[in-house]
């Protein structure tokens, strides 16, 4: 059984959605019983980095999915908020996130934008460069959908398995073992998110 | 270079989709289920359902309806109609839609919005103005389905939702709906110039080209159609279509 982590933030609903049609029996819950019985974990959000790490800290579901994750290695999936939380830090409000990849979270700079507007919003072509079993069987142009104000910005580059353009070129998709994160909404991206989507529960 | 998004806009009423001229004369164009899996096979970009009565009777939205539609979605999912309080708001994001659009509730409570966007963010929250003209020829923002003057000049209307927090504007043209007479390039480019935020651009679209100049000419950053995807072409049939051709800039 997947659990997506109902942590209080964004839409749950459209990715419990997308498991149902490619056949993985997930269900939406934040209650550490359920979170436990996981084998695997999407950590979703759409929201302000702070309050995503506030929810997280003040129900306890934090220490939970530290163990979870970091000492049991269970798989897990970060998807946009999701995936910035799991980094050590985010200019969103200035607080520290949860610190599992050696990345921090950081805003488009505006000065390099040339006159595209924040968020990034719509459907991009992605980078691949480095090997993820995300990307098995992805069709060459595949695009995805992405809204976003703030993105990763990494220390290691080998963790990052995907890049973007919107200004600049900036990381969009991290593996670290049993840690993915991607920025886009492969839940919302057609034919190509439910690729991404199965090679998760496949792997 | 990025791909400029390209958003069908479907028509609810009674659980069926109609399509309009002019807000008017609403003739049904098919079911709502039906057309979302043939945009998902077409691989829309972005699906706007507005429940364009709800307002004016006073109902809610159809909670039931509208989350049997998203669950058929694979793609980005945006609802407007009937939301007036944030209660309202959450139970349509539980029901599977990642933006909502709010349009005549905002000339009596702008605080709404950032009631929203602090749960959901500012780019869950789409600020919509329909522009109509008075008596003089002038345009002014109207609400309850463009039968509403509200005596606002769009640009002022816009950079007032701007400042109340929208994360983008949708900025329908109402004397061009369904007429696929092409949108309204001066409207489009005043209100683009004067918002630091996505601009969508509705109304009268009669194919790529028109497109392309809200985009080119008029600065918006998406543009939206009804007509254009729902029908073969100007007073034919019913067609769901979605271009194949993607638009790069």
């Amino acid at each position: 059984m997947t659990i997506i982590v109902n942590y209080g933030l964004g839409n749950l609903t459209s990715i419990k959605n997308m498991c149902k049609r490619i056949g993985v029996e997930a269900d939406i819950s934040g209650d550490p019983a359920r979170i436990e019985e996981a084998d695997k974990l999407i950590l979703p959000g759409v929201g302000h980095f702070k309050k995503g790490m506030e929810n997280l800290n003040s129900g306890g579901t934090r220490q939970l999915l530290d163990r979870l994750v970091l000492a049991e290695r269970r798989p897990i999936l970060g998807i946009c908020l999701g995936a910035q939380l799991m980094t050590g830090h985010s200019e969103e409000g200035d607080v520290d996130g949860l610190g599992w990849v050696d990345a921090v979270t950081v805003r488009f700079e505006e000065a390099a934008m040339n006159g595209l507007k924040i968020p990034n919003m719509g459907w991009r072509e992605i980078n691949r460069c480095g090997e993820s079993p995300l990307w098995a069987d992805l069709p060459a142009e595949s695009r995805f959908y992405f809204v976003h104000s703030y993105h990763f910005r990494f220390t290691q580059p080998d963790e990052v398995t995907a890049t973007a353009v919107y200004g600049y070129e900036y990381a969009c998709a991290f593996r670290k073992d049993n840690i993915f994160g991607t920025q886009f909404h492969p839940e919302k991206s057609h034919k190509f998110g439910m690729k991404v989507l199965e090679n998760f529960f496949k792997g | 270079m990025s791909l400029v998004r390209i958003i069908p806009v479907l028509l609810l009423k009674e659980g069926g989709l109609y399509k309009t001229v002019k807000f008017k004369e609403p003739k049904y164009v098919g079911d709502p289920i039906n057309t979302v899996k043939i945009f998902n096979e077409k691989e829309a970009d972005e699906l706007v359902l507005l429940d364009y009565t709800a307002t004016r009777e006073k109902r809610d939205p159809d909670f039931k309806k509208i989350a049997e539609i998203a669950g058929e979605a694979f793609m980005p999912m945006t609802y407007g109609g009937g939301i007036r309080t944030l209660e309202n708001a959450k139970k349509v994001f539980d029901s599977g839609f990642e933006k909502i659009v709010l349009n005549s509730v905002l000339y009596n409570d702008l605080s709404i919005i950032e009631g929203i966007a602090n749960i959901y963010g500012a780019q869950a929250v789409v600020g919509s103005i329909d522009v109509g003209r008075n008596l003089f020829g002038k345009q002014k923002a109207y609400s309850v389905s463009g039968t509403k003057n509200s005596g606002l000049y769009p640009v002022g209307w816009a950079t007032t939702l701007e400042k109340a927090g929208v994360g983008e504007i949708f900025l329908n043209a109402i004397d061009r709906d369904g007429t696929w007479e092409g949108y309204d390039i001066p409207l489009i480019r005043a209100v683009s110039a004067a918002v630091k935020i996505p601009v969508v651009a509705c109304g009268g679209a009669s194919g790529m080209a028109d497109i392309e100049r809200a985009v080119r000419e008029g600065g918006a950053s998406a543009a939206a159609a009804g007509s254009l995807f729902v029908y073969q072409r100007k007073g034919m049939g019913v067609l769901v279509s979605f271009p194949t051709q993607k638009l790069k800039i």
